[in-house]
């Protein structure tokens, strides 16, 4: 089965992406993640205000047959939570990089996605 | 320890299924997504591979008898071609596993099938020989879980589907009854039985013709994961997780299936049951419907609105059909009637929930 790995992004051992627009950084689970989860059904995430370290884990999403924690790829300021998700929790299935992300940080510090895998290590992490 | 896997693995493989441990067996919990999987059966059709279902016939001069004596409902009371919900209990009342008893077709060699639960065919088998040589008692007992698959199609459009490759009178067959014929050219039983509530049928048919029967009751194909979630939304129970003889030993009062306790009979419990249903239970196993957002799972704690300890949830999950998070807990028998406000802690959260009556779909 082939994934979807988007070059525009950098990716967290634990399935986790990033993605930074001018200094904000949006964060979502992978394809991969949502493939081996299944069914997502809910989604439990942290409040706009809230500050996250690297490795933090900020909240769960749930699937029909598992939980799975999800943690902070990058340190910084919660700005925003993706509020579709509570009513739509299937879009992390149907569009995981896209309508499926999951917040938004003001990042602490920038040089922490370099520490962070390259798409091409983290395709060859999942396949 | 090998897994046991089902005659059709390896075309579940080629499918792209995601499988899991189950019982003992190497079985798909889902092929496309639960949710299609579960939608397909409770709106068109869906199929399921329920191989891994335990197989035991019993035939003979004693075989009604010792089958009576071993199971909680009234084995006489079943014709050929007829077939009967039933639990399996210890001398104290304790369900070791629930079970449907069929009494073959006439035109069958064995007299009468059960089916326990995966894993438990071998256990089942010791037990009938066992009893049937301390009681004196001449029948043959035959495990043929591993000769004879078991495929189950699913839904309202499911006897449509069968009745293009069969010609069994699915018309003319009630619900737990039996028949003997063909499916895809075959030779076959088939049995109005099934775990989602739908209707729908269970096909029995030797191991190495499973693809052939599979293949021709072309529709979604559904995994475990699919089962689970449509028979939680019914209120069925799952062995091993609503009743476990050591780690959850429940009576099948307090788990909600009296009505298959024939005390007019003699079974095995029967005298412990009888002075259960005199008695009363103190906890039965209950409905539980979430009010707010969260997934309730087994193990979760219930409690009352202030904290107090009431019960476990067993089985938990989001309901496809409902759009709810639906859960069974054994709480005391005052929480049995439903509205009752609730907690169910969900991680470490006690979420507000009210207590239902099962089944949880109108079916």
């Amino acid at each position: 089965m082939s994934f979807d790995v988007p070059a525009d992004c950098r990716y967290r051992e634990s399935h986790e992406w990033v993605r930074t627009t001018d200094g904000i950084a949006r964060v979502g689970i992978t394809d991969f993640a949502q493939d081996e989860l299944g069914d997502v059904v809910f989604v439990e995430l942290p409040a706009v205000g809230d500050e996250l370290a690297t490795g933090d884990d900020f909240g769960i999403v749930e699937s029909i047959k598992a939980v799975s924690d999800i943690y902070a790829p990058v340190g910084g300021t919660v700005t925003a939570v993706n509020e579709r998700l509570r009513d739509e929790p299937e879009l992390v299935n149907e569009d995981p990089f896209g309508e499926g992300w999951l917040l938004e940080l003001d990042l602490a510090d920038g040089a922490e996605l370099e520490d962070l895998l390259s798409p091409a290590d983290y395709r060859d992490q999942i396949e | 320890m090998t897994l046991r896997t089902p005659p059709l693995a390896e075309r579940h493989e080629e499918s792209g299924a995601r499988f899991t441990d189950f019982g003992g067996w190497e079985m798909p919990v889902a092929f496309d997504s639960i949710r299609e999987e579960h939608a397909a059966v409770r709106e068109t059709v869906g199929r399921f591979d329920v191989s891994h279902m335990g197989q035991v016939t019993v035939s003979g001069p004693d075989a009604a008898q010792l089958t009576q004596r071993l199971t909680t409902n009234d084995v006489t009371a079943l014709d050929p071609g007829e077939a009967q919900y039933s639990a399996i209990t210890d001398a104290d009342g304790v369900i070791l596993d629930d079970t449907v008893v069929y009494r073959l077709p006439e035109r069958e060699t064995e007299d009468y099938l059960f089916v326990p639960n995966a894993g438990h065919d071998v256990q089942m088998t010791d037990r009938w020989e066992s009893h049937r040589e301390a009681w004196g008692l001449t029948a043959t007992v035959t495990d043929r879980t591993e000769e004879y698959a078991m495929l189950a199609v699913q839904g309202p459009d499911a006897r449509a589907l069968l009745a293009a490759e069969s010609d069994v009178a699915l018309a003319d067959l009630s619900r737990f009854e039996i028949a003997g014929g063909t499916v895809a050219g075959v030779e076959a039983l088939v049995a109005r039985t099934g775990y989602t509530g739908e209707q729908g049928f269970e096909v029995l048919c030797p191991w190495d013709a499973a693809e052939t029967v599979w293949t021709a009751l072309d529709c979604q194909p559904c995994g475990l994961g699919a089962r689970d979630t449509l028979r939680l939304e019914m209120g069925f129970l799952l062995s091993g997780q609503d009743f476990h003889p050591e780690e959850n030993p429940r009576t099948p009062y307090a788990a909600g299936i009296g009505w298959t306790v024939e005390l007019d009979t003699e079974f095995v419990g029967r005298d412990a049951l009888e002075g259960v249903d005199e008695e009363g239970v103190d906890e039965k196993l209950v409905g539980l419907e979430l009010v707010e957002r969260g997934v309730p799972r087994h193990g979760y704690e219930v409690t009352t609105p202030d904290g107090d300890h009431l019960g476990t949830v067993t089985s938990g999950t989001m309901s496809p059909t409902l759009g709810t998070p639906i859960a069974l807990a054994y709480l005391p028998t005052a929480y049995a009637a439903p509205d009752r406000s609730v907690r169910v802690v969900v991680r470490g959260e006690p979420k507000k929930a009210r207590t239902r009556a099962t089944p949880f779909l109108d079916r």
